[in-house]
Order: C-alpha cells, then structure tokens, then sequence
C-alpha cells in the first residue's frame, strides 16, 4: 500500500470520527454516530495491519503478538461493555480513559526505546532538529500519558469504592507537590529535548508523572468526580494527539485532537452548572463545611418524619408530582422502583415528572442514562432550567438520594461553600417529600436547610427499599 | 464546514509530502501542528449544545475514539527490537483494544436504552 494511500485511508477514518462526534451529540442520529465512529475505528486498525503486514522488519512472531493482543483485547473489552451495569457506568468510563492514556504512555515508551536502541545521537543539524521534535513529543505522551493512567485508575477505584484506594490528602501540602512534581516533570522533558544523550530521563519523568496522576485524583471527591473523568477524557485523547505527534501520523492527531477539545466542552458545561472553575475542581477549593449554620442549629427539632403508610396517604388527589432523582438512588439501584412509582401514581391521576439536576450522579448525564434503563420515557426527563419554574405549581416533589443540589443555602448565603450553584427549586412545591438515608450531610458537608422546612416531610430509609414500601402504600391507598 | 474542508488539503498536502521529496523535520512538525490546532477547533464546533441526556454516551463515545492509539501500539508491538518494546507493545494492543472495543460497545448498549421508547 502506498503511503498516500494509506494516509487517505487515515483521512477517511478522521472524517468518520468528526461525523461521530457531530452526530453523538443529537438524540436522534446517536446510535449512527456511534457506529460511524467504530467503522471508522475498524479502517484505521485494518490499514494499520495491513502496514504491519508489509513491513519487512515484522516476521511471523511479530504478526502473532499482533494478533493475540488484538484478539484478547476485545474479548476483554467486550465483555467489561456487557457485564457492566448502568450504575457502574462511571468507572467504566473512568478505566477506559485510563487504558487508553495507559496505551499511549507505552506506544511512547516503545518508540523511544527503540531510537535509543538504534545508537547514537545525531550530528547533522536536520537530524538534530527531527530528534528534538521526536524526543519532545514522546515526553508529552509520556506526560500525559501517565498522569491519565494513574489518575483515571484511582478515580475508577474511587468511583467503585474500593476501600484500598487512597482518598483525601494522602501527604500533607499534597498542592505544593503536585505542582512541583508537575514543575520537575516538565524541567526533565525540556531537559531530554535539549540534550539528546539523555533520553533516559523519560523514565524518571514518567514515574513522577504516575505520582502525579495519583495525587492530583485523590483528593477529589464524589460530586466533583463527572468533572474529573471528564477531564480524564480529555486527556486520554490528548495523550493519543501527543503520540500522532510522536509517530507523525495525522489520523492520530486528529482523533486525539477532536476527543481533548469536545473532552474539555463538556468540563466547561459541568464546571457552569456547579458554579464552579475547573482550577477550583482540580485544586480541590470547595471548603469543608467552614461558618454556616451548623446541623444542630438547621435540624433542631424541626425535622418532621413520615412513614410509607403516611406518605400513601398524602398523594391522594395530588395532580402534579416531580421525582428528582440524585446518587443515592444510583447507589441503590433504585431506578426500576422510582419507575413503579410513578406508574401508580400515574394510575392515581397524577402527573409525573423528573428533574434532573446537571451534575447529578458521578458523571455528567448519568441519571438520564439510569433513567432510561429504568424504561422512563426520555420526555418526561426535565433539566434543571425547564423544570425550576414549575415547581409552585407542583403538589409534591420527591427528592430521592439527593442532597446539594437541592439545598436552598446555594440561593440564600452567599458565604456557603455551593453559593451560586444553579440549584433544583424543590423547596417552592408544595410538599416535599426527601428519601434518605439519615440527615447526614451531602459532599458539600453542609446541612441542607430543606430538610427541616415546615413543608418538608423526611422519609428516612434506603433509596430502592423505601421506594418499593412506597409503591405499596400509595397503590393501597389507591 | 470550512474547517473540515480546510483540515482535508492540509492532509493531503501531508500526505502527497510523504510520497516525494522529503520535508525539514521542522515543516512536518509545523504541518501537524496546524492539523492538531484544526482539529482541535473542529471539536469544539462539533459538540456544543449537547443535551444533558447525551452527556454520559458521547463521553464514553469519544473515549472509544481516543483508543486511536491502537494505530501506534500496533506499529510498536511490531518494533521487535528486544523484550521490553515487544512486552510493552502488546500490553498497549490489549489496553487500547478494551479501549475500543468497550468504549464503541458500552456506548451502543447506552444508546440503546434511550432508544427503546418511542
């Protein structure tokens, strides 16, 4: 195959990835997008067979190798796509992100090696400056590569709580470190570049990175982590960019250019609807609970509890009802039931809605998506923005597992730590109804007001179970 | 439009460079630069306005388009220069494979829910 050939190939594949993205992000040409993109994926992967194929330095073992890792590979990732659940879907993402950052960091590592393999350092000045442009470009692989790697795993432990991964500051000045491990991990880079005898500085470089990746990704937490995988996504295809750049191939660069930029969009679009800067997510600037009321002052005495058999009775005649729906009923796997729900209330001659805060759940989206596994029907789903000026027109919102996204402080203190965040007016029903566990704070660590206001009726219990004892109440009630 | 078109002849360029006479390493570099700013831009147009409700598949569809780098690990793994490219090449084939393979697959299952009610 001649080169020109192969790059038009490359092209054609890039244009499939642009058309993908293009159509990923309307509702109706979704599932084409996807699969334009993966016909794309299998052009590119065929024509780099086919180079492998033809190269003469390649013999029998190498096209073996080739093929198992191919083989085992999608067997693998295969199975991860159908074993997952919904509710896992986060960490999925988050170990994907990882593998493809992991991917280039080691693309990076081969190519390096096998320069430094093949002897000495260039003389001649064109030589030079092509090496520079090499070495330079492998240290960014290797840089971001690594920092995707380590960051995404931890933030994939994280997601599915293990308890083994680290969580918090795990050194103190964890700040400070970072930005000097970030400091010397660009120093030996640029060092590598300009003095070309040293290319095993790499090695060192991509083992400050990992600490990096690891460092930058355990001090942040639950509600703060759509952000991060986000961002983790973006650099997975930012670190592929940096390979193109290494292998100076466009197809390459192209489709880690277009998943880096369309990567950080998304961050931009979380970052908003949190209030928040992305420097704020990633230097982890959201205090702990600091002035403010405390529990005490907010809950004391004022939280009124009902039970199942009470809240049955409650949605008698009740016209309109608002499910907003957060992690907690992600993490009990509550979606089926908050769907029977609705079906008996429906029954009952009720309206039923969802309000669907943006960063809701541990990725963006996230609740839709559980939601519609649940078969709810996507146009009962409300953002934020289209569901907030109905709710004193509501009879009751039921706020599911959800906690700083409803809390009225955002509005009313301006020196709270969620100040400002866009927020879902619950409180303006006219009766609310909270599923939770216990009054224990969000991951804002305030408490929310809305629990003890006097239209707000605690249902204490977990998410899937309280839903399912509900469903029974409100049916016999019926 | 015109950035795709723009993005187009410069691969072209690229890609008739490769055929003749070699380039300066510095004007290739430029020339993927300018690719990579392109692109860049073009993924920035491409995906604003996005709906909440797709968030959670085109992320993980974009993560199935960073495994990419399949590309180089398949040329990588056919280094076969010593032990550490060879190991190093196939565990970045198998990394980036799961990439793929998961990411296109757990994209379309997503999507597949949404589609299921009319």
């Amino acid at each position: 195959m001649s080169e020109a050939v192969r790059n038009a190939l490359y092209l054609f594949a890039s244009i499939c990835f642009i058309i993908a993205l293009k159509r990923l992000s309307h509702p109706r040409t979704a599932v084409r997008g996807n699969v334009t993109g993966a016909l794309g994926m299998l052009v590119a992967i065929a024509v780099t067979c086919f180079v492998a194929y033809e190269n003469p330095d390649i013999s029998g073992l190498g096209y073996w190798l080739i093929g198992i890792g191919l083989v085992i590979g999608s067997i693998a990732g295969l199975y991860l796509a159908v074993r997952v659940p919904m509710t896992g879907m986060p960490q999925m993402v988050g170990l994907l992100n990882g593998f493809g950052g992991g991917a280039s960091l080691l693309v990076a590592a081969c190519e390096l090696i096998a320069r430094m393999g093949a002897g000495d350092v260039p003389t001649e000045a064109t030589a030079v400056t092509e090496m520079r442009f090499f070495v330079g470009s492998t240290m960014a692989a290797g840089l971001i590569g690594a920092v995707t790697f380590f960051g995404s795993l931890v933030a994939a432990g994280k997601l599915q709580e293990l308890k083994w991964v680290p969580s918090g500051n795990v050194i103190p000045a964890q700040q400070l470190a970072n930005a000097l491990l970030l400091i010397a991990t660009i120093a030996l880079s640029v060092w590598a570049t300009y003095d070309l005898s040293k290319l095993w500085l790499f090695f060192p470089m991509v083992l400050l990175a990992s600490v990096l990746g690891v460092f930058v990704t355990t001090p942040i937490g639950g509600a703060d982590m759509p952000v991060v995988i986000c961002l983790l996504n973006s650099y997975s295809g930012m670190a592929a960019a940096a390979t193109g750049f290494v292998l100076n191939n466009y197809g390459l660069i192209i489709a880690g250019s277009l998943v880096g930029s369309s990567g950080i969009i998304l961050c931009q679009i979380m970052c908003k609807a949190m209030n928040r800067s992305l420097g704020n997510v990633l230097f982890g600037k959201l205090g702990t609970a600091s002035g403010g009321a405390s529990a005490d002052d907010v809950y004391g005495g004022k939280v009124k509890s009902a039970s199942a058999e009470e809240l049955g009775l409650l949605f008698d005649g009740v016209r309109r009802v608002v499910i907003v729906p957060g992690y907690g009923m992600a993490v009990s796997q509550a979606q089926h039931a908050v769907r029977d729900l609705a079906n008996a209330l429906e029954a009952r001659g009720a309206t039923v809605e969802y309000g669907v805060h943006p960063v809701a759940g541990r990725m963006p989206g996230h609740m839709n998506v559980l939601l519609a596994e649940a078969n709810i029907p996507y146009d009962k789903v409300k953002e934020m923005d289209e569901i907030n000026s109905s709710f004193d027109q509501t009879d009751v919102a039921i706020v599911i597992g959800a906690n700083d996204v409803v809390n009225p402080v955002a509005r009313t203190d301006p020196k709270s730590p969620i100040a400002g965040m866009p927020i879902l007016d619950v409180d303006k029903a006219r009766t609310v109804v909270v599923v939770k566990r216990s009054l224990s704070p969000g991951f804002a660590g305030i408490p929310n007001p809305l629990f003890a206001a006097p239209n707000t009726l605690m249902y204490f219990g977990d998410g899937k179970k309280a839903i399912l004892d509900l469903v029974a109440a409100v049916k016999q009630a019926g | 439009m015109n950035l795709y078109l723009i993005t187009t002849s410069l691969l072209a360029d690229g890609a008739a460079a490769h055929g003749t006479a070699a380039p300066s390493p510095a004007s290739m570099f430029v020339t993927a630069i300018t690719v990579f700013i392109l692109a860049t831009f073009v993924g920035f147009e491409v995906i604003t306005k996005v709906p909440p409700t797709l968030h959670t598949p085109l992320m993980s569809g974009s993560n199935a388009i960073s495994g990419i780098t399949i590309i180089g690990a398949i040329l990588a793994a056919g280094l076969k220069l010593n032990f550490i490219t060879i190991t190093f090449g196939i565990i970045a084939i198998f990394f980036a494979m799961i990439n793929v393979v998961g990411g296109f697959a757990v994209t379309h299952r997503m999507l597949g829910m949404f589609k299921k009610k009319g």
